[in-house]
């Protein structure tokens, strides 16, 4: 009897597990079995009715749609896109970057006919991009981060990055010009090229127009880790920063921690001025919604990655309408507008150029060579992996 | 085990899940007529999107396959009295040592390398979750806490090796490894886009199942779970049972990030630790550490979230609905286990001594 207990409780499970998912799938095949059974097969027929009349554009987010950064600064470049006529948007968010984005990919091109993908989260693009493109050449797979290589990979895949560090220069103007203590505050994640590319170019225009400004530099480790992000605020408002800005998923713990102790601070990814009402200075916002629809444009003329007719590489600043300035807060002074907007109009006219030599990095070392300038696109600025001169905090 | 006597204890297994599931989708249908949304049409998706044909199946299977060797991990010592949620440390672990396995015997013969990176991968996520249990026989530190905490320190692991010692110089914004040379990959089950893994995690759980319900071994660990005290006045090698369990339980988690790293991502970066470990604590839960049960609440689980996915694409719901959804269906599924020996129908008429002792010995 003793012996006989353990082993029949279980056994029950184990009956009750099985009927449990079983009568799931025989349930909702009941149900389902007066609407007429779809094959995986028809699928395919079911696109080019889609395709004709009306495009079908799929959108993959690594995160929520609202997360007042990157993840919504993608969503908004999808509300324009879906407002033109004859484009049908379809979307999901939260996704992590393993099979299950495969799995979405999949499910948008055969379930919902999308014939042009946005996945938008870096980390989609290798492995998870390379392999459905590679499934399905008919499919344009358009991804943010400028990872294309000619001959590597698939032709179907194109990508796209923007040059947000000309905004980020700007801002470093305004905050330089607006600090009192001389010391501004950059909370980001990773010390990678990208990042690393963000805080020089902040760094170098706060001290173009105040040569003793530091920016002090918290590396949190991860693209989104809330409590990290507002012990590195705090701890440097503690230190006497009182102008702060990051390179996060989410800005929005960094700019409300900034707010709650009274300091400024300047936005990343999209608009967070109502987040900050009395600190917020100014940002630096995506513009994807111009990067989209000229995309929309070019696929609806018939054109495709894999025939050359849509470039595999594009990229843009703020002349090109990739990224621009969020409006400037209340705290902001007509002098340092008329000062930042002076840069901005050079941006414009594209004479200005940011990483002009002689450039120290933090240690001392020269890093660009007097009379040396490095355009924007520049390759070897895409594998910076030095703090400029000015920066308080080190790589690793 | 006379069938036809015992059909009424038999309805009861059958229905009360049943009804569980079917009550969760109400409850949801009133939820999306509230916002709304036609209940009907978010139905048909659920199921079109989860197993309404070949291709959604196979999107299920896909989501289910980690979490049948990640649930292992909880259900395990569970069966000890352990309360283990290291599942995710343990799998990241298992990804270094299959990246590590891969990268070092790359040159060996394909079927070679898989089996040295699953030997790795095992051998690491083992001895991870065996500290734990070490931690817990011989120094008495709580097991939960003790697991979970170290679940931190393996994703710190992860990243300072991936950024540091291990990383791919040319992996710039994304910090990697050096990738799995393309011979290496765990494949695909022929015919399907599902990979190996899924075998893996079947024949895992029914080894588990049948380690802990058909051995010696499996009795020596019901036991101790029982009553230590008792175990250990009868013998039981209590000390040595925590360890082994412990350590089976790390290596099935750690193989699974064995094959997130052979199948799917070629390399180790920070994408291993995305949640496959927690979700595995939540099928072991709802399986109530019952490993073949496990294999069918993976299953289901793949299937809401595969169903989640339809739901935000063809009808626009939003990702927090689809949260709400999967939450429904969990909450009342195990609602329902109270239910279990309370309705007098299902009880048998006949031999009731014996359904009386309904609640789990071990819980």
């Amino acid at each position: 009897m003793k012996d006989e207990k353990p082993l029949y409780i279980p056994r029950r499970q184990i009956i009750r597990g099985i009927i449990a998912s079983t009568a799931f799938g025989v349930t909702s095949q009941l149900w389902t079995g007066c609407t007429p059974s779809e094959p995986t097969t028809t699928d395919t027929t079911a696109t080019p009715p889609a395709s004709g009349s009306e495009l079908t554009i799929g959108f993959i987010f690594v995160g929520p749609k609202d997360d007042f950064g990157y993840n919504q600064s993608h969503f908004q470049g999808q509300g324009v896109i879906s407002q033109l006529a004859g484009v049908k948007t379809v979307d999901e968010a939260n996704v992590p970057e393993t099979a299950t984005v495969q799995e979405t990919m999949l499910s948008m091109i055969n379930q919902n006919g999308a014939t042009v993908l946005f996945p938008t989260s870096f980390g989609y693009f290798d492995p998870h991009i390379l392999k459905i493109a590679k499934e399905n050449p008919t499919v344009q797979f358009l991804h943010c981060g400028g990872m294309y290589k000619e001959g590597v990979h698939p032709t179907n895949v194109g990508s796209y990055y923007g040059y947000i560090d000309e905004a980020e220069y700007i801002s470093g103007i305004v905050a330089a010009l607006t600090t009192k203590s001389g010391k501004l505050g950059f909370v980001a994640a990773k010390p990678i090229p990208q990042v690393l590319r963000n805080i020089n170019s902040y760094t170098l225009g706060a001290r173009s127009v105040n040569p003793t400004a530091t920016v002090q530099v918290i590396f949190t480790g991860d693209w989104s880790i809330p409590v990290k992000e507002a012990e590195a605020a705090n701890s440097m408002v503690d230190q006497g920063v009182d102008v702060m800005t990051c390179h996060v998923d989410s800005p929005k713990v960094v700019i409300e921690t900034a707010e709650k102790r009274k300091i400024f601070c300047t936005g990343y990814h999209v608009d967070q001025s109502q987040l900050a009402p009395n600190g917020f200075l100014t940002g630096s916002e995506w513009n994807w919604g111009k990067v989209y629809t000229t995309y929309v444009e070019q696929v609806k003329a018939g054109k495709t990655l894999a025939d050359g007719g849509i470039p595999h590489l594009v990229r843009g600043g703020l002349k090109e309408e990739f990224c621009k300035l969020s409006s400037y807060g209340s705290a902001v002074t007509d002098a340092t507008k008329k000062e930042a907007d002076a840069v901005l109009a050079k941006f414009m006219d594209g004479t200005m150029v940011i990483y002009a030599g002689e450039i120290k990095d933090n240690t001392g070392k020269i890093v660009i060579a007097k009379d040396k300038k490095l355009m924007q696109t520049d390759p070897t600025l895409e594998k910076m992996d030095w703090l400029v001169e000015g920066v308080v905090g080190k790589i690793g | 085990m006379n069938v036809l006597s015992s059909w009424r204890s038999l309805s009861e297994k059958i229905i009360i899940p049943i009804a569980a599931l079917i009550l969760s989708l109400v409850v949801f249908g009133i939820f999306c007529a509230l916002n709304g949304t036609n209940p009907f049409a978010v139905y048909s998706v659920i199921y079109q999107s989860a197993f309404g044909s070949a291709f959604s199946w196979q999107g299920t299977l896909v989501r289910a396959a980690p979490l049948m060797l990640t649930a292992l991990c909880t259900a395990l010592p569970a069966r000890l009295g352990l309360v283990v949620i290291g599942n995710e440390g343990a799998l990241v672990m298992g990804g270094i040592g299959a990246i590590a396995a891969g990268l070092a015997f790359s040159s060996l013969p394909p079927l070679v390398v898989q089996i040295a990176m699953a030997i790795a991968a095992i051998i690491l996520g083992g001895i991870w979750i065996m500290g734990v249990g070490a931690l817990k026989y011989y120094r008495g530190v709580n097991e939960t806490i003790s697991s979970l905490l170290m679940n931190y320190i393996a994703i710190a692991i992860l990243n300072t090796l991936v950024e540091g010692p291990m990383r791919d110089p040319s992996s710039l914004n994304k910090p990697s490894t050096y990738p799995l040379l393309e011979v290496n990959w765990l494949q695909s089950i022929p015919g399907s886009r599902v990979h190996f893994g899924l075998i893996y995690g079947l024949i895992a759980c029914v080894i588990a199942y049948f380690l802990i319900q058909r051995t010696t071994f499996g009795f020596g660990v019901r036991t101790a779970g029982g009553n230590i005290r008792a175990a250990k006045i009868a013998g039981l090698p209590v000390g040595k049972l925590t360890l082994a369990v412990c350590f089976l339980a790390g290596s099935c988690a750690g193989l699974a990030g064995m094959v997130e790293v052979a199948a799917i991502h070629h390399r180790a970066n920070a994408s291993l630790n995305t949640g496959y470990g927690y979700s595995g604590i939540l099928v072991a839960f709802v399986a109530r550490n019952n490993p073949l049960a496990s294999v069918l609440v993976a299953i289901l689980l793949g299937g809401l979230l595969a169903s989640g996915s339809g739901l935000q694409r063809s009808l626009g719901l939003n990702d927090a609905s689809v949260l709400v959804f999967q939450g429904i269906v969990f909450l009342v599924i195990l609602f329902s286990e109270s239910m279990y020996g309370k309705l007098d129908f299902f009880k048998d008429r006949q031999v009731p001594p014996k359904i009386t002792p309904s609640t789990q010995p071990i819980a």
